[in-house]
């Protein structure tokens, strides 16, 4: 280990304002929308105003927690490359508890306090409705409280295993049966989460907290879909980070392989995303019933039309064609463009998906929404910032270092 | 097509290999190829070659692929033969995209395939010289080709001081030919052509 290597992240007293900033303004914008939607005698401006805050936390919850699927996935698969810049999607992943608690305050408080997010609170509507009380095993207020606080416990909880186990790694030098215990503990807490990840993210998780909101509606695809669009906004917030460490002077042994290997899952998983955007829009459109064309009615050719296709394009054309080229997923400027409008189009997708169910009518996107949005990324640059000061910023001794040092693609 | 003099050097480890690549060129040698089991990474960088131009003729026959598809569908249903089909429009798009989506596919794959041979020069009955049977076993050959200024002895000599375990000089065709390699004499017959 060469002596220059700076292991220790010291956070940039300009990134520390930056993040009081965005937060200051995100706190403003929430005391403001209280005033002015939340305690609102307008039901419906409530509703609104308990929207935004639902789609900004579940959005910000899921792409930290896809951080620790991607740490996941790579330790079950025994690869290597990922090493090098594991601290980074680490420390993303240790905003999961945060985000999470904030999460579960804001749903639990949409489930109990009576709002008409949730239709199928209602008891005495759900007894009078067929469709609804033939979901009701599901969608119950016991089981959505019990089901939304294992998830995030349990996505907490590993995360929080996962990173201790790491930390192993800068203690010492480990030899071979030490570093096969080492990988074996790792991948424990992998297979674990994977499952936990599959039975919530990808299947009940959007249900519960996203789909219920049209109680009557449903579509197999949901939860895949909302699976590849945070993944996607996942790898590229780690990619942020990845390369503004780089550009810091930090992260030695992260170069452009790496680089190309989180741009290739961009591309790919823009891709998947849109194979199950389609999947979902052309069977319901092909069908044509009323009951399953209600989701798309106004978001297709209502107020939301325009939102709706900005969606596609920035999520699928813009990453298809720019991404398309080598040359484009090893240049630093590039991805830091892409990885910027990825987020920014998954989070108007997240927008559409809870505000277009809420408020049909019209379009309600503006400063509250922004203002919220600076609020959760003013959060997640101070957490992920303190995370990645806690830790060396290189696992020194871990067995697969080597193997990401000389990753090539 | 003609016959061109090289020399063969022949190496059994990937370690000896690079480096011999990097001197071979900066002392100026050309190298025709390097012939190698498996596919070896960052080797094509090393002899310098130039990256290929596969993928843009990849995404041209894509792009051919979905514009014939698109043509020829909306011409069909909407100008030449228009059918009511459960009360759609007649310009079903998301109908479409499937179809689509596969002819774009299927344009680009068979026409990189067909690009690829071309490229490689690679059709039944189409021959070429092979400089060492071991490259398709465990030997990494590489072939120096010989210029009116190269010294075959010095370049020879060169090649083993860097870790070459065998080295030849032939004169061999430098293109393809038809033929069959069951009933070929003309790999072997240069064996003994030492020029």
């Amino acid at each position: 280990m060469a002596s220059s290597i700076k292991l220790n992240f010291e956070i940039p007293s300009k990134m520390k304002t930056w993040s009081y900033v965005l937060m200051g303004i995100g706190i403003v914008a929430l005391i403001a929308g209280l005033v002015t939607k939340g305690m609102s005698t307008d039901q419906h401006e409530k509703d609104v105003f308990l929207g935004t805050l639902m789609y900004n936390t579940i959005f910000w919850t899921l792409i930290c927690n896809a951080s620790m699927f991607f740490i996941s996935f790579n330790t079950m698969a025994w690869a290597g490359w990922h090493v090098s810049l594991k601290r980074v999607s680490e420390a993303i992943s240790a905003m999961v508890p945060i985000f999470g608690a904030i999460t579960l305050v804001i749903l639990l408080y949409v489930a109990f306090s009576g709002s008409h997010i949730y239709h199928w609170t209602d008891t005495e509507a759900v007894a009078h409705d067929k469709i609804l009380s033939g979901k009701s095993g599901f969608l119950n207020i016991k089981f959505f409280t019990i089901w939304t606080v294992l998830a995030i416990g349990l996505w907490s909880f590993l995360g929080w295993r996962m990173r201790k186990i790491s930390a192993m790694a800068d203690e010492g030098a480990m030899n071979k049966q030490a570093g096969h215990t080492f990988i074996i503990k790792n991948v424990k807490v992998a297979a674990v989460f994977l499952v936990w990840f599959g039975l919530t993210v990808g299947s009940t998780i959007p249900w519960l907290w996203m789909m219920s909101i049209d109680a009557h509606w449903f579509s197999t695809m949901y939860s895949w879909y909302n699976f590849a669009s945070t993944f996607v906004s996942g790898i590229a917030l780690i990619a942020l980070w990845v390369i503004y460490l780089k550009n810091k002077g930090y992260l030695e042994y992260t170069n452009q392989e790496h680089l190309h290997d989180l741009g290739k899952y961009m591309f790919a998983f823009s891709i998947f995303w849109a194979y199950l955007w389609f999947s979902q829009y052309m069977l319901i459109w092909y069908s044509n019933q009323p009951e399953e064309v209600i989701y798309f009615k106004h978001r297709v050719q209502g107020p939301y039309k325009g939102i709706f296709f900005l969606n596609l394009i920035i999520n699928f054309i813009c990453p298809l064609l720019i991404f398309m080229k080598r040359v484009s997923k090893r240049n630093y400027t590039l991805v830091t463009f892409m990885s910027v409008l990825i987020i920014f189009g998954h989070w108007i997708d997240y927008y559409q998906q809870v505000i277009g169910s809420i408020s049909k009518e019209h379009v309600t996107l503006g400063w509250l929404d922004f203002g919220i949005l600076s609020l959760f990324v003013g959060m997640m640059i101070f957490g992920v910032s303190k995370a990645l000061a806690s830790k060396p910023l290189i696992p020194k001794y871990h067995p697969f270092l080597k193997e990401s040092v000389i990753h090539h693609t | 097509m003609a016959k061109k003099k090289f020399v063969v050097g022949c190496f059994d480890k990937e370690e000896l290999l690079f480096p011999a690549v990097k001197k071979v060129r900066t002392v100026g040698y050309k190298i025709k190829d390097v012939y190698t089991p498996y596919p070896v990474h960052g080797l094509d960088q090393a002899i310098g070659m130039r990256e290929t131009s596969l993928h843009t003729a990849g995404f041209i026959y894509g792009l051919l692929g979905t514009i014939t598809a698109l043509g020829c569908i909306s011409w069909i249903f909407t100008k030449d033969w228009p059918l009511d089909i459960g009360g759609k429009p007649h310009f079903a798009l998301p109908a479409w995209i499937p179809i689509i989506f596969e002819l774009t596919v299927l344009f680009s794959a068979v026409g990189m395939v067909l690009t690829f041979c071309y490229l490689s020069q690679l059709a039944p009955f189409v021959k070429k010289h092979h400089f060492h049977a071991r490259a398709t076993d465990d030997l990494f050959v590489l072939v120096i080709e010989c210029t009116e200024t190269t010294n075959t002895d010095e370049a020879e000599s060169f090649l083993s001081n860097n870790g070459s375990i065998e080295v030849k000089t032939e004169i061999a065709e430098d293109g393809w030919w038809f033929g069959r390699y069951d009933k070929e004499e003309k790999l072997f017959e240069s064996n003994s052509v030492v020029a």
